[in-house]
């Protein structure tokens, strides 16, 4: 069986690697080497750098330090690596991790090709991966594992969240700017589907290729539609450009662009001036309440920047998968899944979250609007909450999900 | 003596690529194999660049096109790893052969041009097709058994059954290099209108190395697909072309395996500089100047200047080089 | 009036803002054609010099508090000058041989300013204002043009004139023009072809990193802006004609107003159309629309 030679080669490499380290002398049956070990695959050098990167694995390590370094005496260590925003380089990293590292756990995996490749690899190497930075719904349906967690968001979440919010207040009739990549048509059809459920029209759409950065003539088409909101299915550079062009054709104050997946850092790179009224859901915003506070205010003295929501999520994800070894009393992949799925999540950045059978974390979402540069009194200070998604609402009804583990029961 | 001291190098190689499964704690096998495709891909390349002296500047096209159809053939159709690698191959080729047809008819960095467009269009249309997830990519390919005997669910034999094709791919290349179609390639490389004068049929014979080249390229990227069990717009971006390039001539371009430290070299640089964080594309922006500037023949074709030139004390001068004066 | 269902005057705004980014384009290209010329080395860091002039510029507004103009002339003279440096120490070496390294040269230091500014500023890039002055809107009739895209055709073509006029009519021009013909016979005349091949290295890089400085305001300034553009710019020097000052200028705009259109008719398709075309130029007009056909 592949399993057990897998343990074998880690058992092998284990016994090499710690070679003079004390923890080997009392091995411990419920610990793999006798040691928790934490693997950060993300962007460190690319184009979503600054959404997860180096302050991704920050986030990790600060969940680490503050639930003490060890989980029922057995040391936790946190390593991380770059996945170059490559499908193939992230499933090698992880497949190195989980059969020669002894890793038992990688987190944030930014860049959805990426995600679901190391999915592949975490449910056949039964080890943990718990994604936070990227929307990909198959992680929950199609592709679902009991060791994966999708964490943070997902594009259901997002459709879900910012598209119903807007039809109920009334803005009726979309046109999309849609990058044209799975995951700009999938957001498109997800919040198409969700107007028109709630009786809006969808008046038409533009998909532009990755990385344009002339916007004018999406611009134009999108003020020839005459629709009520420009729902901009993109991300990063894309979707900055193209609230710029907005903003600059004078298309905006008339009608209202909805930003499908705009990170609190954009917001920052777009200034206030340009994102001034701009609708967001986003899971977490620093200034929320005092708990987001005090953790932010952390987070940005050893980064000198303020969280987004992948980074409070790989914090909060990364201590609740800690709390699941220290309640399972192992770090053995099955029981602590079962822990996870079990134990309701409240922290800062969740309340009474819960993990469902298919690897959906499940908690209350926001849609925020920006503030205007008059309305911002200090620095960072960017969002005004509009409403609250409540959980069950904002993720994929449970029945809907194609995940082959919701059969068994 | 130089001959002896590759042949040795060659032996140690060889052998330690054999063990390569049974040390995980000092390499990974999954890492050797991904490097192990490049290589191929690289030395493939390089029957056009170092040994006919045609720059294509688009040959993710091949590489990428041989991933998708190979992972789409097993995962959709259930056809044999074996035969889905195969088609892979088949299919690049037929692609090299048009695009090398169209592209011959000019030369020099037109003919890099029309290549680097040529491999656009087939970017777009991977980026497009329906079956190959865009940017998600063709996820969770099946990688089956091998001749219907070995199961290659195991990595140990996929290594062995990995290196077995590379190294048959690699012998293709080193068998074409030396043979007679190999003496008119690099006729046509240093003097074109000379082998037109000489009657050889000189657009058949690029067309032929473009499609063996493209075709070899082809089942490298097959190969990588089944050992990732995916496929992605990566392999076809020209990104890719331009890091084939860039393995070419890092390890030599006049040399038939200086590819292949290339290849190795640059897969190494990417694996190894996990730790510098951000600093990886700097560090690697560096290398490879300091290569360009420095190691300008490739660090195979470097070294194997220098062992020409050193005078040895033990060995004759090899018979097949010219005398070189004493320094 | 309407054509393939859209009326014409929206199809003249399209038109107006083709001509927008033709003038990027024709900037760009220019100066990747003029490096070419001379130093026959395919500048791959054509990029890069367009984001570093852009970045210059945000640098220079946000800890200078420089004025607009002050940055619009400053801003391409530094980055000349790290192009002359650059040029002056590695790529000289290469002269001569294969142009094929000279392309990888400025691919690794493509890598060393992207990957440079990724780790000072970040990946997620910089706000830039429209000047006050120019942030108003202009009504053509048939469209509202913001007054800066409309600044931005005045600064793109002016530049290129002044450009086209230095090299054709100047004696500055016909020395580099007989260096690109001749080097050996020219040095024997006492031109120092050296310098020369510097300064147009300067000159090259010093026209991307203007596109940079007017595209600063309207596209969103970080590391990656450049990269992807570089091949398009190569496509449009080589359907213009290698070596074609005309030819890169003219097919830039073209280019723009090509691409612009596709975004209306088949969006998807419109960053791979320059390369559709540019198989049908080289395969009906070997040399490019207005390159000259060489032996």
């Amino acid at each position: 069986m592949p399993a057990k030679n897998t343990l074998k080669t880690i058992a092998l490499s284990s016994a090499v690697l710690s070679i003079g380290s004390v923890s080997s002398a009392m091995a411990n049956d419920d610990y793999s080497d006798d040691l928790v070990r934490i693997g950060v695959l993300t962007d460190m050098s690319g184009i979503y750098s600054d959404l997860s990167g180096e302050a991704a694995v920050t986030a990790v390590e600060m969940a680490v330090e503050d639930f003490g370094g060890e989980v029922n005496g057995v040391p936790i260590e946190v390593i991380h690596g770059d996945h170059r925003n490559e499908a193939d380089t992230g499933a090698s990293r992880a497949r190195e991790w989980y059969d020669s590292e002894g890793v038992d756990m990688i987190n944030d995996l930014s860049n959805s090709g990426v995600a679901l490749a190391v999915a592949a690899v975490a449910d056949e190497r039964e080890r943990h991966a718990i994604v936070n930075s990227s929307s990909n719904v198959d992680l929950t349906n199609e592709y679902c594992s009991p060791y994966v967690t999708h964490y943070t968001y997902d594009a259901h979440s997002l459709a879900h969240g910012t598209g119903k919010s807007i039809v109920e207040d009334g803005g009726d009739s979309w046109f999309f700017l849609t990058v044209d990549f799975a995951f700009g048509i999938g957001l498109e059809e997800q919040v198409s589907e969700v107007v028109r459920d709630a009786g809006g029209q969808v008046v038409g759409a533009a998909r532009h290729p990755l990385d344009t950065s002339d916007f004018s003539s999406y611009a134009l088409q999108a003020q020839a539609s005459q629709a009520d909101i420009i729902g901009i299915a993109s991300t990063g550079a894309d979707a900055i450009n193209a609230i710029n062009a907005l903003a600059e054709f004078g298309v905006t104050p008339d009608q209202q662009p909805a930003a499908l997946l705009l990170w609190y850092d954009d917001i920052h790179s777009l200034g206030l001036e340009t994102a001034q009224e701009l609708l967001l859901t986003n899971a977490f915003y620093w200034d929320a309440d005092d708990d987001t506070r005090e953790f932010s205010e952390r987070f940005h003295e050893r980064t000198g920047r303020m969280p987004n929501m992948a980074h409070a999520g790989n914090y909060s994800s990364t201590m609740h998968y800690l709390n699941a070894i220290e309640a399972a009393g192992t770090d053995d992949s099955a029981a602590v899944s079962e822990k996870m799925r079990e134990m309701e999540i409240n922290d800062f950045f969740a309340e009474d979250g819960y993990i469902r059978p298919n690897g959906r974390m499940v908690h209350d979402q926001y849609l925020w609007e920006v503030k205007s540069p008059d309305e911002s009194e200090y620095d960072y200070d960017y969002l005004d909450l509009v409403t609250t998604i409540p959980g069950e609402e904002a993720f994929q009804p449970l029945e809907e999900s194609t995940c082959h583990l919701l059969d068994d029961e | 003596m130089m001959r002896t001291l590759f042949l040795a190098l060659s032996a140690v190689g060889l052998l330690a690529l054999l063990i390569v499964p049974f040390v995980p704690a000092l390499v990974y096998d999954i890492f050797v194999m991904k490097t192990l495709c490049f290589v191929l891909f690289a030395c493939a390349f390089n029957l056009l660049l170092g040994h006919t002296g045609i720059l294509s500047f688009g040959h993710a096209a091949f590489f990428g096109t041989g991933a998708y159809v190979t992972g789409h053939l097993v995962k959709v159709y259930g056809v044999p790893t074996d035969l889905g690698i195969l088609a892979g191959g088949v299919v690049a080729a037929l692609l090299g052969t048009i695009i090398g047809a169209l592209a011959i008819r000019r030369s020099g960095i037109y003919l890099a041009m029309i290549t680097l467009a040529m491999s656009q269009l087939v970017f777009f249309f991977f980026l497009q097709a329906p079956f190959t997830g865009a940017e998600d990519g063709l996820q969770r390919i099946p990688r089956g058994t091998f001749l219907g005997i070995i199961d290659l669910a195991s990595d140990t034999a996929l290594y062995y059954v990995v290196l077995c094709i590379i190294g048959a791919g690699l012998w293709v290349v080193w068998r074409t290099v030396n043979s007679p179609f190999g003496h008119v390639l690099r006729a046509i490389r240093e003097h074109e209108p000379r082998a037109i004068s000489l009657g050889y049929p000189v657009a058949r014979y690029k067309i032929i190395v473009f499609t063996l080249s493209a075709g070899l390229s082809g089942i490298a990227g097959s190969l990588k697909a089944i050992i990732f069990q995916l496929a992605a717009l990566s392999d076809v971006h020209w990104h890719t072309s331009g890091d084939v390039i860039l393995m070419t001539l890092l390890g030599g371009m006049n040399t038939v395996f200086g590819p292949a430290v290339g290849a190795a070299i640059i897969s190494t640089l990417s694996h190894y500089l996990d730790p510098f964080g951000a600093w990886v594309t700097v560090i690697t922006g560096v290398v490879f100047m300091t290569c360009i500037l420095v190691f300008r023949r490739g660090v195979l074709g470097q070294l194997q200047q220098r062992l020409k030139r050193r005078p040895s004390p033990t060995a004759s001068t090899p018979i097949d080089t010219k005398p070189k004066p004493h320094h | 009036m309407i054509i393939f269902g859209i009326p014409i005057q929206a199809l003249l705004g399209q038109l107006m803002l083709g001509i927008v980014n033709g003038a990027f384009y024709a900037v760009l290209s220019l100066g990747l054609a003029i490096i070419f010329g001379v130093l026959k080395i395919v500048n791959f860091a054509h990029g890069a010099f367009f984001m570093l002039g852009a970045f210059t510029a945000f640098l220079l507004a946000q800890h200078l508090d420089a004025n607009y103009w002050v940055v619009l002339f400053l801003a391409p003279l530094l980055v000349a000058l790290v192009g002359m440096v650059f040029e002056w120490l590695f790529l000289r070496r290469l002269y001569g041989l294969d142009p094929i390294y000279g392309l990888l040269l400025t691919f690794s230091l493509v890598l060393v300013l992207e990957g440079g500014f990724r780790v000072a500023f970040g990946s997620s890039g910089q706000p830039f204002a429209t000047p006050e002055w120019l942030s108003g809107t202009i009504d053509l009739g048939f469209m509202i043009l913001p007054t800066y895209r409309g600044f931005v055709i005045v600064a793109a073509l002016l530049a290129c004139f002044a450009t086209w006029y230095v090299i054709e009519r100047t004696s500055l021009g016909a020395s580099l023009r007989a260096a690109t013909e001749r080097p050996e016979l020219t040095q024997a005349f006492g031109i120092n072809v050296p310098r020369l091949v510097t300064l147009t290295y300067g000159a090259g890089v010093g026209l991307a990193a203007f596109a940079g400085v007017l595209a600063a305001p309207i596209f969103h300034v970080n590391p990656s802006m450049g990269s992807s553009l570089v091949i398009t710019i190569f496509a449009i020097v080589v359907i213009g004609g290698l070596g074609s000052i005309k030819g890169a200028i003219i097919t830039g705009l073209g280019l723009g107003v090509v691409e612009g259109f596709t975004r209306v008719f088949y969006s998807e398709f419109s960053s791979t159309i320059v390369f559709l075309i540019m198989v049908l130029v080289l395969m009906l007009r070997p040399a490019g629309l207005f390159g000259r056909e060489e032996g």
